[in-house]
């Protein structure tokens, strides 16, 4: 029916959605969708780097995003600048290093657009191998840090003096982060991660009112996103990310209207 | 060594500094299983911030803390909860520890929001969500629990009955409690060890004799002093939500 390689985009795609339904929503409820960008910026580096070494892509964005996430804790240590000002410092060098070295690189032939909006030809078997279970990966650690992480994003002192060691959850967090970005650079690519945290979980807060639904739909959204916006790329020739991003705007846009009719109702 | 055992946290000579200013320092005290220990002191006198070492939420400190248990309840005074977050009532029962819902309805009924137990809570008002911060920390049945102005923005009524439910509360789980109130009239009914706070220990000991120290008498005025010597007789009654009179 279908070709394998979109067999392959599709298990891949709905693979890597149900991983950033539940970390999209940390990223919007801790404020985080800029801090999101900075280490997909830097996974740039990550795949230069991995093209000039022959390593594995995922594993070398890995690295850098982690790098670039503990260099933006010293940073924040030792300086007085403002958060954002060292996100954006961070995340435009990194993203121009990054370009600069794909300009030294003459003899790859690259597909920079591939880079930068996801690719669903580029998946190949060792890839879906890598989205599941480093998913899975991903998740069980979440599941683990879940109860000191969601009540520090609550309210930190609380969860620091009633015993839960909110600091390490957070480190925690921000290398799962890393990882999310690196296994679905690929698919998604590089300048639109972001969103496919945000979006779907945004989506979702419009419709839940506990953190538990709210998870669950931002699943969902991703799911159907990954769906809708794989099968509207095969039709239309167009590129898996923004197809991606597009339909999940689609699915927030109507979780927008579903509000405006429970107002309309309520009054 | 019982009285040893029975320590839930000591602070010896501690203190805090930040931006170069201490926000409080040489502070000892030891709050004990089944013990009330308050402070007391004028604004900006350390009180919060006492608090705060003893829980460890302060971790650079001059001194040391010393904490023995880690089934704390804690009752911030300023919270900012990020309303972006769906959460209901009963999530935030939940938010540090996992607790059985036969509990959890018995504190929320015990602190009386038992009918706010699935509404969202930013849609409470200042005096319901005091009363909800009240019932998670006692839903956990903690050995030490902290109280920062617990009943700030509660009704006159409600204060009192609060303060009772906290007593009552020490008295059946034997818990030690750390409390900060500005109220001294209801305070000092209830508790066994005060101290007086002014950036360093003004003065401490038990309600009677910190009211007679003349550091206390400057701090607060000769007023305050008086409040507290109304107190030595012994209540024989309290007063029920409509004002009806019940014998102890």
């Amino acid at each position: 029916m279908f070709d394998d390689f979109f067999i392959r985009a599709l298990i891949a795609g709905l693979g890597i959605a149900l991983v950033t339904g539940p970390l999209g929503c940390f990223v919007v409820w801790r404020r985080l969708s800029y801090f999101g960008d900075t280490l997909a910026h830097s996974a740039l580096l990550g795949v230069t780097l991995a093209y000039s070494f022959e390593l594995n892509i995922a594993l070398s964005v890995f690295i850098i995003s982690s790098l670039i996430a503990l260099i933006l804790i010293q940073l924040q240590k030792k300086t007085n600048l403002p958060g954002d000002a060292l996100l954006g410092l961070l995340a435009h060098s990194s993203l121009a290093v990054g370009l600069v070295v794909i300009g030294f690189l003459t003899f790859i032939r690259f597909d920079i657009m591939g880079l930068l909006f996801g690719d669903i030809l580029a998946v190949t078997t060792d890839d879906l191998l890598i989205i599941w279970t480093g998913g899975a990966v991903i998740l069980l650690v979440l599941k683990l840090i879940w109860k000191p992480l969601f009540a520090s994003t609550v309210n930190y002192e609380l969860a620091e003096a009633e015993g839960l060691n909110p600091d390490r959850a957070k480190a925690i967090f921000t290398i799962l982060m890393a990882a999310v970005i690196a296994i679905s650079i690929k698919m998604v690519g590089l300048l639109l991660i972001t969103g496919m945290l945000i979006i779907p979980a945004a989506m979702a807060r419009n419709i839940s009112d506990s953190p538990q639904k709210m998870v669950l739909f931002s699943i969902i959204g991703g799911l159907l996103s990954v769906l809708l916006g794989l099968f509207s790329s095969l039709e239309f020739n167009t590129s898996s990310g923004p197809s991606i991003i597009m339909a999940s705007l689609i699915l927030f846009i109507l979780s927008l209207l579903n509000i405006k009719q429970s107002i309309k109702l309520k009054n | 060594m019982s009285s040893e055992n029975s320590t839930l946290v000591k602070l010896n000579n501690a203190g805090f500094k930040q931006n170069d200013k201490w926000l409080v320092e040489g502070v000892s005290l030891t709050v004990k299983k089944g013990k009330i220990v308050t402070l007391i002191g004028p604004n900006g006198s350390g009180k919060s911030t006492t608090a705060k070492i003893a829980l460890g939420i302060y971790k650079n400190i001059e001194g040391s803390v010393e904490k023995y248990t880690n089934k704390v309840g804690y009752v911030p005074q300023k919270i900012s909860i990020d309303w972006t977050l769906p959460l209901r009532v009963y999530d935030f029962m939940l938010l540090t520890e996992n607790i059985k819902d036969e509990a959890i309805d018995e504190a929320l009924t015990l602190t009386g929001v038992i009918h706010l137990k699935n509404k969202n809570l930013g849609n409470l008002s200042g005096g319901e969500f005091q009363r909800v911060l009240i019932a998670r920390a006692i839903s956990k049945k903690p050995e030490l629990l902290v109280l920062d102005e617990p009943v700030q923005g509660v009704d006159y009524t409600g204060e009192i009955a609060l303060y009772e439910l906290i007593k009552r509360i020490s008295d059946t789980l034997n818990c030690g409690i750390l409390l900060i109130s500005h109220d001294l009239h209801t305070v000092m009914t209830a508790t066994d060890h005060v101290v007086c706070l002014n950036g360093h220990v003004c003065c401490s000991g038990s309600p009677m004799d910190v009211a007679k120290n003349n550091e206390y008498k400057t701090l607060f005025g000769e007023q305050a002093s008086q409040i507290l010597s109304v107190y030595e007789h012994k209540h024989d009654h309290v007063h029920s939500d409509k004002g009806e009179i019940k014998k102890n």
